[in-house]
């Protein structure tokens, strides 16, 4: 049996499928990102709480009112996108003629306040969730044990980023989307409602953070910290890949946990800063990352 | 008659401060818990009839050294706090340690696991109660491979608290006999565990060391679950995890993890009448080993107090301590080394299965007692300049 | 920033009386602070004014919102720990050590930052802080989790005994209004005009000949420096160095202290630091409501006060502060 670099390729195999998973959880942050600042312009600093939020959620639907697995993970992304929406309306909108920093910056304070409350109501020891019976167990793959979890959530996560990615650059709606970032105002002459456009958008991008939360709950231990971290992580997938590029935040959130995977297989000691040395490259030689358009 | 008594003694002010964690990762294993315990050995040693007055306050170190050095100076300096109690997390124990010895108080640590305390700087007003990470390594480590268990691969988190936890585990499990197979160092804080726990998995080891803390222990736990390890037939080995843990993680995912601690609460009569006590001031909470340590290590400091009638040499009151034997219904007979390390037996634990516990807090099989004389690190080689 | 109240325009030759009154009230009040408040929560509250004075500098002035200051202010805390406890160096070489530092880590990270701007430029500056974090925890030298603790004060040049707090408050203070004064000195400086064209409109800059990136390289080493002497100085305050300082909400707070107290005032990070010290100061019990607190403070702080405090006052007065 061959050898590459000392690794067996079965065990080769297992890792990379574990990269791409966990590139998955990637993909729909840094989608969910990229479609905000895409269409709005705003960094969403809030991302990794309203991940946390969705997680959170998941956990209280089925603790308080014993729903499962299954409807949350319906329930939630609407609830915490409307959540999005009214925090859009009430805030966000007023900034959107001032510097765009100052989105960041109220989606940074945003951040705190959700992170904070959960902190004080729940501590932040974390909060059990199991894995749907439909889902426990896993598939001996000969090389590699495969939780039918994970494979969930690499197929579900790839046909929601499909499907988003094709509604965005594909459908009508989506060309409006696009045409109203271009110029709003043409947009608004043509009767549409560009506003209300951006406020769904907002609440889609928050919902697709919160879906993350949920796909997260079983497998990640669910506490208010959980997404304070990952976020800068995003962030970086978001600007290797161009930021605002949704085809090149998809491409990248699952190339990146592959590298990662990689690396913790090679130089596990380097698997938390490998995706900033890889930005710090692509800024250096595509300062507007690898699908970006300068 | 009240009134002639009090006249008699000289009253004494003492000023007790519980400095832990009150809103972050280990707010539940120390926090309010810690003030709960400490106001119960200010009770049951009934201070005030031997004319103390004790005055307890708390905050919160948030885990941060520089936000524990800055309170403990300003209790001390400003609030004439005689003894800084709990104090989890090594970086602010150890901040405090040195705070507390420029200003000539006390401090008796419950809550943190670095052997520093009592090792390189160790200090003539520091007790370190509860546990340590030697002990816990000694516990799991040594026991474990007496057991059966004796090819290990370490899950470390690569900074610095989690190699001093690998090499002393590292250590002892080649001491008793055992063979390390390997170890891969996880980034902390980690999110995702399993390709570290696949490449701990194709290594055979039967034994699966976790030399982190905190939600890294947490997640690598159940993701253990989930990829059919523990099922598989390798152990999980915690080697800092705490009951508050296994309650957050539920016996479907901890079950079958082995773990040493100092103190649990269905030991024996003394301990489940003392912890009975505890969780109905805690809204049912079980105490941790921390809190027992808080209870017991103020009970002893008022002994000393009383005993020697001073409390404005800390230096003093410590070296009393040490003088004197301990004992309490929590940890039994016991006593205070040169070094400041207090000794008592410590205890491996087995995790339920879910089928096997009675409820809620039922959580541990005892496995086996390693007694006081060898469960914690030997004074000699310490590097403690207490010690000749 | 869009905002631009700031009116530069300096009489030549010095500082216009009212800010030169400010100065020298300000540093009467400090001089005798330390008789009636505690010496340790003003010099914290002190090296925390230089620090958002310093991320000042780069966001009021150059238009340049850093994400990332973390990484000077807690990198230079760990050189200068390290100079006094390892090395053995005097307090004002340690701190100068820790200054040197923080500005050849701030020339390295800012010619990769100063390449975009706007939101670019602060998700690079909060990525490169996130590796300094990385490194911080992980380098032998810093203790890990641990920090560097115990760090001795010893004697200025090697002579003066400042040991004792009040003592040490003196140098502290010291080192802190020569870093105030050095700021002030490089806004109102022929440098400071040119940067100002810069933030106003960079192609007018450009064709009027100016290397802008020069120029901009050079404030951004300039606020990583003074970033770092703020936090070399509270290193050897706490005699501790530890990952707080590195981390990324230590980024957010000075950008919380520089919106709260005024971003295009000279006196307004000081402000914003007074404030953000103390609540954390007296609120430490709340726990996580201090979080949530900070938190309502930039909502606010965005959506109705985007002058800050000192801002409002200036505004009121009619004068730029």
């Amino acid at each position: 049996m061959f050898e590459l670099l000392g690794i067996p390729p079965q065990a080769l195999f297992g890792q990379l499928l574990l990269g791409l998973i966990n590139g998955s959880f990637y993909a729909i942050l840094s989608l969910g990102l990229a479609v905000i600042f895409g269409l709005l312009n705003i960094i969403n600093f809030a991302h990794g709480a309203q991940y946390m939020m969705g997680a959170f959620l998941a956990w209280m639907l089925l603790h308080y009112l014993g729903i499962g697995y299954w409807w949350a993970l319906i329930l939630v992304p609407v609830i915490v996108g409307a959540f999005g929406v009214v925090i859009e309306r009430l805030m966000l909108s007023r900034l959107y003629k001032l510097d765009h920093l100052y989105g960041l910056l109220l989606t940074f304070g945003i951040a705190l306040i959700i992170q904070g409350l959960f902190r004080n109501a729940y501590g932040i020891s974390g909060m059990p969730y199991s894995i749907p019976s439909q889902l426990a167990g896993g598939q001996n793959l000969g090389f590699m044990f495969l939780p039918n979890y994970r494979a969930w959530v690499v197929v579900f996560s790839l046909v929601v980023c499909l499907g988003t990615w094709f509604m965005i650059e594909k459908t009508r709606l989506g060309a409006y989307l696009r045409a109203a970032t271009e110029n709003p105002t043409l947009v608004g002459a043509f009767g549409i409602n560009v506003p209300r456009m951006i406020t769904l958008t907002y609440g889609f991008g928050v919902a697709l953070a919160a879906l993350a939360g949920v796909l997260a709950a079983p497998v990640y231990s669910v506490n208010p910290n959980m997404g304070a971290d990952l976020i800068i992580v995003v962030f970086a997938v978001v600007v290797i890949g161009g930021m605002g590029s949704i085809l090149g935040a998809i491409i990248t959130g699952f190339g990146l946990g592959l590298v990662e995977g990689l690396t913790r297989v090679f130089y596990p000691e380097a698997s938390s800063v490998v995706i900033f040395v890889i930005m710090a490259i692509v800024l250096l030689v595509k300062p507007a990352g690898l699908f970006g358009r300068a | 008659m009240g009134l002639l008594f009090a006249a008699g003694a000289q009253a004494q002010d003492v000023r007790i401060g519980v400095l832990n964690d009150r809103s972050g990762i280990y707010a539940d294993l120390s926090g309010e818990g810690s003030v709960v315990a400490a106001r119960m050995a200010v009770e049951d040693f009934d201070a005030e009839a031997k004319g103390i007055n004790v005055t307890i306050t708390s905050a919160d170190h948030q885990n941060k050294p520089d936000v524990a050095a800055t309170l403990a100076r300003q209790w001390f300096d400003q609030d004439n706090v005689d003894l800084i109690v709990d104090v989890p997390t090594s970086s602010a124990a150890l901040a405090v340690a040195e705070i507390t010895r420029e200003k000539n108080k006390v401090f008796i640590n419950s809550g943190a696991g670095t052997t520093e305390l009592t090792g390189a700087q160790c200090s003539p007003n520091t007790v370190h109660w509860t546990y340590d990470t030697w002990a816990l390594a000694n516990g799991t480590g040594g026991a474990m491979v007496e057991t059966g268990a004796d090819t290990w691969f370490f899950l470390t988190a690569d900074y610095a608290f989690g190699h001093a936890l690998e090499s002393d585990t590292r250590a002892l499990v080649e001491g008793a006999g055992g063979q390390v197979l390997g170890q891969v160092r996880h980034p902390f804080p980690g999110q995702d565990f399993s390709s570290f726990l696949l490449q701990a998995q194709s290594s055979g080891a039967q034994v699966i060391g976790l030399a982190n803390a905190g939600g890294d222990t947490v997640n690598a736990i159940k993701q253990a679950a989930e990829f059919g390890i523990t099922q598989a037939g390798q152990s999980l080995a915690g080697l800092l995890i705490f009951i508050t843990d296994v309650h957050a993680l539920g016996l479907e995912a901890a079950q079958g993890l082995v773990l040493t601690e100092s103190f649990y609460w269905d030991l024996n009569d003394g301990t489940r009448e003392w912890s009975d006590r505890f969780a109905e001031r805690m809204s049912g909470q079980k105490p941790t080993m921390v809190h027992a340590g808080v209870y017991s290590g103020v009970l002893h400091y008022l002994k000393a107090i009383e005993a020697t009638g001073d409390d404005s040499d800390g230096a003093a009151v410590v070296a009393a301590m040490k003088e004197m034997p301990t004992s309490d219904p929590l940890f039994g007979e016991g006593e205070i080394r040169a070094d400041g390390r207090k000794l008592h037996d410590m205890y491996l634990f087995r995790v339920k299965a879910p089928g096997d516990s009675e409820g809620p807090w039922d959580y541990y099989e005892l496995v086996s007692t390693i007694p006081a004389a060898s469960a914690f690190k030997p004074m000699e080689g310490g590097g403690c300049a207490l010690v000749e | 920033m869009t905002d631009k109240t700031l009116d530069t325009a300096t009489p030549r030759g010095g500082m216009p009386p009212l800010h030169r009154a400010i100065f020298v009230g300000l540093l009467v009040v400090f001089a005798v602070a330390p008789f009636v408040l505690y010496p340790v929560f003003l010099m914290k509250i002190l090296c925390f004014a230089l620090f958002a004075c310093a991320f000042n500098l780069l966001l009021g002035y150059g238009g340049l919102l850093s994400f990332g200051h973390a990484a000077y202010f807690g990198g230079a805390s760990y050189v200068s720990a390290h100079a006094a406890k390892v090395w053995g160096l005097t307090p004002e070489l340690s701190v100068l050590c820790g200054t040197a530092a923080a500005a050849l880590l701030g020339l390295v990270i800012g010619s990769f930052a100063i390449r975009r701007q706007g939101i670019y430029f602060a998700m690079i500056t909060l990525a490169f802080a996130q590796m300094v974090f990385f490194f911080s925890l992980q380098a032998p030298f810093t203790g890990g989790e641990d920090g560097i603790q115990a760090i001795p004060r010893r004697a200025l040049f090697g002579v003066f005994n400042i040991s004792s707090d009040i003592n040490f408050y003196y140098f502290v203070l010291a080192v802190v209004f020569a870093g105030l004064l050095l700021i002030y000195r490089i806004i109102h400086s022929p440098f400071g005009q040119v940067l100002k064209a810069i933030r106003e409109s960079e192609p007018r800059a450009i064709s009027l000949g100016y290397r802008v990136n020069s120029y901009k390289l050079a404030l951004f080493v300039l606020s990583a420096a003074l970033a770092g002497l703020a936090g070399a100085t509270k290193a050897l305050v706490f005699q501790l160095a530890s990952l707080t300082d590195v981390h990324w909400s230590m980024s957010g707070e000075v950008v919380l202290m520089a919106l709260l107290g005024g971003m295009n005032t000279i006196f307004g990070p000081i402000a914003g630091a007074a404030v953000v010290v103390t609540m954390q100061n007296y609120f430490a019990s709340f726990g996580a409501w201090v979080t949530v607190l900070q938190g309502v403070i930039f909502v606010l702080g965005v959506l109705l006060f985007r002058q800050g405090i000192v801002g409002v006052i200036a505004r009121w007065l009619k004068r730029p502060l």
